[in-house]
């Protein structure tokens, strides 16, 4: 099984969403993660998904996505040339005695404690997923009471930038 | 000069107008109702009411297959939009340009479950090439054009466009031409030069070429381009159900139909080849069989205009997108300059695939209840009608005879659901072929069952004078099916039985259903008589005309493939596989 990363610079119309995450599914692709947001040009959003394909080319998904008629561009990111983030919100069980271990690790992972309560502490950290995980695995024992996250944001390292080629063409 | 206001209504006939349309099959309702009142009052367009809104679809189909041209129709919100869908699943399917507009309720309802609201936009995205859902007047043109544009360039396919009924009542200026912006939607027809040479390399260094033909070429309308090829590298030609038509059978490169029930010539030649010409096919499994025996010794040139065909089942040593018709023109003129008249060296090649051709000819054996041979009326259709008819099949035993017994000639003739299999597309879809050819002789070949799914459009027929020939291939069984629980349920005849033969209780009588319907009938039970129906159908033309020819219904489809086997295992007659002289059965 081999993730990849795709960054789909599309148009920002009604029903997109349900347009790439039907043809996933119809298609047997698996989607890992997912995330949609507006870009810095009106009109037009990123999506950036993680899917693990099983025996099936990638090439078949990009090939597939393309032919949406809102999807005006799929770019596989590489590792290599990619800088990619999770976002988490932790909220962890705490009290008088584990608060101080617990913002130990917050400041060992670079995360930030954003809501206190007697019992309890919201945490925000972001980084790459594996990143993520390890806090999370060091935050279990004290108790995960909730968590939310981001799908994986990716983009690519240097100058260029898929938007301003795509509007050059 | 200021625009002119429109409602939307207005605004959707008259875009239609001027992107050229000139029929449209549908059927009203109340979520589309202020779109037929000025459509009454088109002197450009016809609008012909259905009895059911899949034969809207289907005739839509029939319309374009035979013509080339987009084909139209029309229905209202809810129940209207998914009788629809049928239709528009298999136009998915053959790449049929088809436009389909369906009212959809107030968009202030829309989310409310309101009265007849379905959504339809969620229900065929999977089904469609692409679809619009629009809210105000002021969008009308623009995407009634842009939907024209992505149903009938590129790979063709079905655009569905669901307006609103407050857009149909709004208002708004009318601006033509509207702008069309699609910025991810740019087909690519030329095809990269680099490929071209490689492609004409393979071919040169082929000693067992297959130019494997598929729909695309009827498509792209590049059966001379096709032709021209053929001629060049005198390879053997085999065109698969979507194809036939678009190389000529008397052309003795031609070997047949390959797959499932392909003739054993075509089925061998692919499966021995070294080198497939894949030309706007997609490697169906009813003509691979088991993918991994398929063709082992052969390498790939695959020309799609749709890139994601292209290594989706089979890897191709060449990829070419473009449009083949450009493809072919550019690689005609390359191997031309390569060959300077020479061919390449194929002869070996042939003599394999001619003496197979010899030892096994297409062929049938007469029933053995005494009751006429549905192969053989079929055949006389094709030759008392000539190349220049079409014909329209539905879906099963008689949809294969008619491919296989019925002689081509020209692309266009032959008109079927392929992919989806679609029983009930017959008849709408004659219908629809005979208004976009009023010329020409137009039969719908159909099965008892088939029939009994669409057959009320006869009434659209004779009211609206469109004289088709039905010619009902009735064996009292749903006898594809029937076939396979011969061969593969110990011929278990689970409700396959139809009880339309006249040993039977004949319900219904089809006869009298065809005069019923306005239509002439007639009854045929004997081999002397299956001419002179034909050509009294052929006559008669101040209506349509339904053949009830009363066949046996023991008589199967072969050769046979059985589903998931490997092609090697084609069965020739039944329990009869071909022998190969050099001993290498496989
Ligand atoms: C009962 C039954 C039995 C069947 N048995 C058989 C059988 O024995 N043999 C058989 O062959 N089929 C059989 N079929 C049909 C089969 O299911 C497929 O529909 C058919 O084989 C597909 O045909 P095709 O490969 O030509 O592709 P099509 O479906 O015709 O696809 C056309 C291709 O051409 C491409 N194209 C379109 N326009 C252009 C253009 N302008 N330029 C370039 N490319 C273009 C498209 O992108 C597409 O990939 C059977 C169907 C039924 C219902
Ligand atoms: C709508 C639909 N339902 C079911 C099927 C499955 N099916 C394929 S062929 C066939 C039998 C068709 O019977 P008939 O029209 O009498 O034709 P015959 O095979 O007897 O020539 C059936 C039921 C189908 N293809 N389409």
């Amino acid at each position: 099984m081999s993730q990849h990363v795709l960054s789909l610079l599309v148009e920002d119309r009604p029903g997109l969403l349900t347009r790439v995450a039907g043809l996933f599914a119809r298609r047997g692709f698996n989607i890992e993660s997912l995330a949609v947001g507006t870009t810095e040009v009106e009109g037009l959003s990123r999506i950036t998904v993680v899917v693990s394909v099983d025996g099936l080319p990638l090439e078949q998904v990009t090939k597939q996505l393309n032919k949406l008629i809102n999807v005006i561009k799929v770019v596989e990111l590489e590792p290599e040339t990619t800088v990619e983030r999770d976002h988490m919100l932790i909220k962890v069980k705490t009290d008088a005695a584990t608060r101080s271990q617990v913002l130990e690790a917050v400041t060992l992972f670079r995360a930030r404690v954003i809501d206190v309560a007697s019992d309890a502490l919201i945490i925000e950290v972001t980084g790459e997923t594996a990143k993520c995980q390890a806090f999370i695995k060091v935050l279990e024992p004290f108790g995960i009471k909730e968590l939310v996250q981001s799908g994986v944001l990716a983009i690519g390292r240097g100058s260029k930038s898929i938007t301003e080629k795509v509007l050059k063409q | 000069m200021a625009n002119e206001v429109l409602t939307g209504a207005q605004a959707i006939v008259r875009s239609l107008e001027l992107l050229g349309v000139t029929d449209i099959f549908g059927l009203p309702g109340g979520a589309i109702l202020p779109t037929y009142d000025p459509l009454m009052d088109s002197t450009k367009i016809r609008h012909i009411l259905v009895r059911h809104e899949q034969g809207a679809g289907h005739a839509a189909e029939g319309y374009a297959s035979a013509s080339g041209k987009l084909g139209v129709c029309i229905a209202t919100s809810g129940p209207g939009a998914t009788n629809l869908v049928t239709a528009i699943a298999d136009a998915h399917m053959d790449s049929v340009p088809l436009l389909a507009i369906t009212g959809q309720v107030n968009s202030t309802s829309i989310g409310t479950d309101a009265f007849q609201e379905a959504d339809i936009v969620g229900i065929t995205m999977p089904i469609t090439k692409h679809s619009f859902l629009v809210t105000k007047a002021e969008d009308i043109p623009g995407v009634l054009a842009s939907a024209v544009l992505i149903a009938t360039t590129g790979r063709p396919g079905p655009v569905l466009v669901d307006i609103a009924k407050d857009a149909q009542n709004g208002k708004a200026e009318f601006v033509w031409p509207p702008r069309v912006d699609l910025p991810g939607y740019k087909p690519v027809t030329k095809p990269h030069g680099k490929q071209i040479q490689a492609a004409a390399q393979l071919i040169k260094e082929a000693k067992r070429p297959v130019l494997y033909v598929g729909g695309g070429i009827v498509r792209s309308r590049a059966n001379l381009e096709l032709l021209e090829l053929a001629k060049i590298i005198g390879a053997p030609v085999v065109t698969t159900l979507m194809a036939r038509g678009a190389f000529p059978d008397s052309d003795p490169q031609n070997l047949g139909m390959p797959g499932m029930h392909g003739t054993v010539p075509a089925v061998t030649a692919l499966q021995r080849s070294d080198l497939l010409i894949t030309l706007g096919a997609r490697f169906d499994d009813r003509v691979t069989g088991q993918v991994k025996t398929f063709a082992v010794g052969a390498k790939v040139i695959h020309v799609d205009i749709d890139p994601a065909e292209i290594g989706k089942i089979r890897f191709a040593d060449v990829p070419i997108v473009g449009d083949l018709k450009e493809v072919l023109t550019e690689l005609n003129a390359e191997l031309a300059n390569d060959l300077k008249g020479t061919k390449p060296d194929i002869a070996e090649w042939w003599g394999f695939l001619n003496d197979l051709r010899t030892r096994y000819p297409l062929g049938y054996t007469e029933p053995e209840d005494g009751k006429l041979s549905p192969q053989f009326v079929i055949s006389r259709i094709g030759e008392l009608s000539g190349p220049e008819a079409i014909f329209a099949a539905g879906v099963g035993q008689h949809q294969m005879w008619s491919a296989q017994f019925i002689k081509y000639e020209r692309p266009n003739s032959w008109l079927n659901s392929g992919g989806a299999g679609t029983m009930g597309y017959s008849v709408p879809a004659a219908m629809g072929a005979k208004v976009a050819q009023p010329e020409r002789l137009v039969w719908a070949i159909d099965g008892d069952g088939c029939f009994q799914m669409t057959n009320q459009e006869l009434a659209t027929c004779t009211i609206n004078n469109i004289p088709i020939k039905v010619a009902i291939i009735n064996n009292s069984s749903l006898g594809m099916v029937r076939q396979w629980q011969t061969l593969f349920y110990n011929s278990r005849y689970s409700n396959t039985d139809l009880n339309t033969g006249t040993d039977t209780m004949m319900v219904p009588d089809f006869v009298k259903l065809a005069e019923a319907y306005g239509c002439l009938g007639i009854r045929v039970e004997k081999e002397e008589e299956v001419d002179a129906a034909i050509k009294l159908a052929m006559e008669t033309n101040d209506r349509p005309v339904v053949i009830d020819f009363i066949v046996g219904r023991d008589a199967m489809v072969w050769p046979m493939v059985p589903a998931g086997l490997s092609n090697d295992a084609v069965q020739f007659a039944r329990d009869e596989r071909p022998v190969w002289e050099d001993g290498e059965e496989e």
